[in-house]
């Protein structure tokens, strides 16, 4: 008899409230994403694949100065410098092994002339180990390019510390 | 005599087809609604909005590798998913779903087979699928299954006795057992349309009903022959392709029919509002019943946990079948004294 009553009062008081819990989180927005198809904003300062500034001209930034490397905790820079017909370095050959690399950032932080940059991409899983070994040629970015996202806060901080902007 | 013949058989023909397809979208409907309730989308990729996607399975599950473990005892094993899976088809025979029509000159009743003891037939066929998850979960020669085919077999004659009890009210106030009478009794022409149902002279009986049907069917929260955090996946462990997608067949096809059985007896089957004059609207109106039924089905499985062994067997005995005999015992004194 008690076990009927409570059985009883459970349905009428009590299971209720369970189907009024579950029902409201019918309506709310799925955590889930549509992956491939909608991406999540990516933090602003999210560090992902590597990509080589330029100036404003079009030549490269990087003077294959070796620094990025020196900072690497991982190894994963490679590069061999050459000068161009006016004498001025550039890198000749310039690689990262996302294999080895961490994306800790320290090459761009390590940086004295801002050409390397880590980018919002996170995309590039591949087949082969041959192909995470990425050539300077596919981390410059395209040369008239609208908007840096970087260059505003750059500017600024050039300004804070006095240092002025080479422009080319 | 052959006007009959070829009018079932297109009858049958198309109910079939539309329960196996209602089948398969009953389980994506469980997935996208069960995938909301928990803050997921479910299916999504076949197809706009995933509505590919049962078809997606079947075809995956055609193709899987059929595998018939050494120790299961072969005739048994290749039986089961049949025994599980032709009673759940057989219990649309009896249900009603739209009065009498005439189509291309001929009258015909929108129902397999008009039988007068349709509620016994539901109820005798239903009662045999347990013996499709027993037979499973016993040839397969495998712990798990032999304990979901035990479990389910206890389960559903623990219950078996109060879904028959749920229904005798009913019973007593149409004094018919024919599904397309106890139907036509619920019609109502005024513009209350749901006055006749018989869950407003029922309300016990029905709660009894949908308990007790889930029970039957094996579904959450009394899913315990299938427990997948206890038994792997119970009675159908050792099942893979076809036999198993019978199995799965089987069950929601088991759904679908304890809803459209449940609908006709408490909700009035295919009447509803303009019933009379618009044709095949009855379709409509029980497709529609089941469906809400199906959704508090899938309601249920994403609101409470599974309940344990000892908790079944006592809610069985202890509160659902005394209940029914309440039930029962105050429909026929009501009626009796003639208040129904």
């Amino acid at each position: 008899m008690n076990e009927v009553i409570k059985a009883v009062s459970n349905t009428f008081l009590k299971m209720p409230k369970g189907f009024v819990v579950t029902f409201k989180h019918l309506f709310r927005k799925p955590v889930t994403l549509d992956y491939p198809r909608k991406k999540k904003p990516m933090a602003p300062r999210y560090r992902g694949k590597h990509y080589l500034e330029r100036y404003d001209d079009g030549t490269e930034r990087c003077v294959c100065c070796g620094l990025c490397a020196a900072a690497c905790p991982a190894d994963a820079i490679y590069m061999e410098p050459s000068e161009n017909e006016e004498g001025e370095r550039y890198a000749k050959l310039y690689e990262i092994n996302l294999l080895r690399c961490i994306f800790c950032g320290f090459c761009e932080e390590a940086c004295p002339e801002e050409a390397i940059f880590l980018g919002h991409e996170y995309e590039f899983s591949d087949d082969n180990r041959n192909s995470f070994i990425v050539a300077k040629e596919t981390m410059l970015v395209a040369h008239p390019r609208k908007e840096n996202p970087f260059k505003r806060v750059y500017r600024r901080v050039r300004k804070v510390y006095g240092v002025p902007d080479r422009q080319r | 005599m052959l006007e009959i013949i070829v009018a079932s058989t297109i009858k049958v023909v198309v109910v079939m087809a539309a329960v196996l397809t209602g089948c398969a979208y009953a389980t994506y409907m469980e997935r996208k609604v069960v995938g909301h309730l928990q803050h997921r989308i479910g299916p999504l990729y076949a197809g706009p909005y995933g509505l590919l996607q049962p078809i997606a399975d079947a075809v995956k599950l055609m193709f899987k590798e059929d595998i018939v473990p050494d120790k299961v005892e072969r005739a048994t094993f290749a039986l089961a998913p049949l025994i599980a899976f032709v009673p759940a088809l057989l219990t649309f025979a009896v249900v009603p779903f739209g009065g009498d029509n005439t189509i291309f000159g001929y009258e015909i009743k929108m129902v397999l087979s008009d039988l007068n003891i349709g509620i016994l037939f539901v109820f005798a066929i239903t009662s045999l699928g347990v013996y499709g998850i027993v037979l499973a979960g016993w040839s397969s020669g495998s712990k798990y299954s032999l304990l979901g085919g035990i479990r389910s077999s206890a389960q559903m004659i623990s219950y078996e006795v109060s879904y028959g009890l749920s229904i005798i009210g009913v019973l007593l106030i149409a004094n018919t057992l024919s599904l397309r009478e106890l139907v036509d009794r619920q019609a109502s022409d005024s513009i209350w349309f749901f006055s006749n149902w018989y869950v407003f002279k029922q309300p016990l009986g029905c709660l009894l009903y949908v308990v007790c049907a889930i029970a039957e069917t094996n579904r959450a929260p009394f899913d315990l022959p299938e427990a997948e955090s206890e038994l792997v996946a119970g009675y159908h462990t050792e099942y893979s392709s076809m036999r198993f997608a019978m199995f799965f067949i089987g069950e929601y096809a088991n759904m679908l029919a304890v809803c459209a059985v449940g609908a006709t007896l408490f909700f009035g089957g295919w009447q509803g509002p303009f019933v009379d004059s618009v044709p095949l609207l009855g379709i409509v109106w029980l497709v529609l019943k089941v469906f809400v039924f199906m959704f508090v089905y899938i309601w249920l499985r994403a609101t409470f946990p599974r309940f344990r062994y000892d908790q079944l067997m006592n809610f069985g005995w202890k509160v659902l079948l005394p209940l029914a005999l309440l039930n029962t015992m105050v429909t026929g004194l009501l009626v009796v004294q003639g208040v129904f």
